[in-house]
């Protein structure tokens, strides 16, 4: 059902794949201050998780970790779809989407 | 399963009541509703029924689940009666509310990591809309942004430890990944490591824990009052829930290992939460911070990890929940009345409602844990399953630190009654009147008759 194939590349080279993946995804959030770049970066960030749920999937011979994997991309549509609506609701308001205009709140 | 179906089908009757010109219907249809979700859930009472090896409603989810149910009945109550004829959005607000329950069930009754992340964001998802629902007022526009980026990293951070533990256990199931770490030494095996740490981050970023807590006090404040009320209480029951219950079903084998971690986080939880506390003008980011010690004491059930835990969780999060519903509730009504949060709006409150005072007073002496309230017992159950297990030192930092909370606690307290201010009287609706008036004395009446309410689960 899953291909063999996949299974002569060692598994440590996806890890490291997706562990970079997700670094970048993560470094992203915490540097970039465009909202919609960081948005990207969670994106990213999801997808590297992806990519390990199918390659451990593949190695398990277990489609459990593929259908995580659907699941992952419907709720990060949904994910995708708020964060758009709440982005295009603060630039109608103040014309930009930079994080570091949004300091109103502060105790 | 039929509370998922009822609190979906309510959302979405009450979603088109609005379309419809229905909107009397919407608070009957919604109401019942919640009680149809609550008499279904309590239906499966001691069944601990399993549907599709992924959810299973045993006592631990329906309890949490019944606590949830309450907490949103009276948030809708007041969000009727204070946003009935001003929002627009009243409808979808209320739809959203349910369709949020639905995530709340899937977060309490799981027993597989699909149902773990699925739950989580389904409730986060209808969060992050809720926080910015002022939709000209930038402060919520502020607070819904930053929620929301928070959150979903705090997901990649979750997924990421569920699919390293996948990898290792070649299983999303809790009691196959229980299984699998209760093998020999395979709680040191490198995967197991990353998993259950980034796995934990995730989760402790949803519970408001430190150092994972810097959104809190920002969202809390620039949502909507109401919305926090339902945040705090909800939001942070459901996730601790989720928590013990993925450390208990999944992670048993594990604890021993990571209690360190957790006393950690919890004693700085504790401190920050307190500390910061005090230096607050607003009285709702002051709740905020308040609610993030709150984690603290909770993670300190978790941690002594005994047959006692779930019990003094439980009784924790009713103490918690009905307080923090009392506080956010009045703040909400003075805050729309007056246009500000800040403690200078609590003078002379004892003269213009003396109802609204006594019972702001209520939760405070609840959330300080001063007898005879139900917060007292709440820490007395968390304490004394610390000390069962021998954790003394974490217990007397803990109770320095319910020492600290009372000073701010108190302080709107005492606005309220010592210090001169507007006497104009503040008209509530009745039901309002009554609603506050039955969670303090629930309060009060747990508070004196603790019972068997810790060992119900």
């Amino acid at each position: 059902m899953i291909p063999q194939i996949f299974q002569t590349v060692p598994i440590e080279h996806f890890v490291y794949l997706s562990a970079v993946l997700f670094v970048i995804g993560v470094v992203g959030v915490l540097t970039r201050s465009n909202a919609i770049i960081i948005f990207m970066s969670v994106e990213l960030m999801l997808n590297a998780v992806n990519l390990l749920l199918v390659s451990f999937s593949s190695y398990h011979q277990d489609p459990a970790g593929q259908i995580f994997v659907f699941f992952i991309m419907a709720v990060a549509a949904a994910e995708v779809a708020v964060g758009l609506a709440i982005i295009t609701m603060i630039y109608r308001n103040t014309h930009s989407v930079d994080i570091n205009d949004m300091s109103r709140l502060k105790g | 399963m039929m509370v998922l179906i009822i609190l979906t089908a309510a959302g979405i009757l009450a979603m088109f009541a609005s379309v419809f010109n229905g909107r009397s219907v919407v608070l009957p249809v919604s109401l019942s509703g919640l009680f149809a979700a609550g008499y279904f859930a309590l239906l499966e009472w001691n069944t601990n029924t399993t549907y599709f090896e992924a959810m299973r409603m045993d006592n631990f989810a329906i309890a949490f689940t019944v606590v949830c149910l309450f907490a949103a009945f009276v948030f809708l109550l007041l969000y009727h009666y204070m946003h009935y004829s001003s929002d627009v959005h009243y409808a979808e607000v209320i739809s959203i509310i349910l369709f949020s329950l639905a995530g709340v069930v899937v977060m309490v009754s799981f027993t597989s990591m699909l149902m773990l992340f699925l739950g989580i964001e389904i409730l986060s998802l209808s969060l992050y809309i809720l926080a910015g629902l002022k939709k000209k007022d930038l402060l919520s526009n502020e607070a819904s942004l930053k929620y929301l980026l928070m959150g979903a990293f705090a997901t990649g951070f979750l997924l990421f430890g569920i699919a390293m533990l996948y990898g290792a256990t070649g299983s999303f199931m809790l009691s196959d990944i229980a299984y699998y770490l209760g093998l020999h030494k395979a709680v040191a095996e490198p995967f197991i490591v990353t998993g259950i740490i980034m796995l934990m981050i995730g989760l402790l970023f949803k519970v408001a824990a430190a150092p994972f807590h810097f959104w809190t006090p920002d969202v809390y404040q620039g949502a909507p009052t109401l919305v926090t009320g339902y945040m705090a209480t909800v939001g942070k029951v459901a996730a601790f829930a989720a928590l013990v219950r993925v450390f208990q079903l999944g992670f048993s084998p594990a604890l021993e290992t990571y209690q360190f971690l957790f006393a950690a986080v919890a004693v700085t939880t504790m401190f920050i939460g307190n500390i910061t506390a005090l230096y607050q003008k607003s009285v709702k980011r002051m709740l905020a911070y308040s609610s993030i010690s709150h984690a603290g004491y909770m993670l300190i059930a978790l941690m002594a990890a005994n047959e006692v835990t779930n019990g003094a969780v439980l009784f924790y999060s009713i103490a918690y929940t009905l307080a923090s519903l009392l506080a956010f509730a009045v703040v909400a009504i003075l805050q729309q009345k007056s246009g500000s949060d800040e403690v200078s709006v609590f003078n002379g409150l004892s003269k213009s409602s003396p109802l609204m005072s006594i019972t702001f007073a209520v939760a405070m002496l609840s959330l300080a844990g001063i007898p005879p309230t139900a917060g007292f017992f709440a820490k007395f159950y968390v304490f004394s399953a610390a000390i069962s297990d021998g954790w003394v030192w974490i217990t007397v930092l803990a109770i320095i630190n319910s020492f600290i909370s009372v000073y701010y606690y108190f302080a709107p307290v005492i606005a309220s009654y010592m210090k001169k201010g507007n006497e104009e009287g503040i008209v509530l609706a009745t039901p309002v009147k009554v609603l506050l008036a039955i969670i303090a004395l629930l309060t009060l009446l747990i508070g004196l008759l603790p019972g068997s309410l810790s060992y119900l689960i």
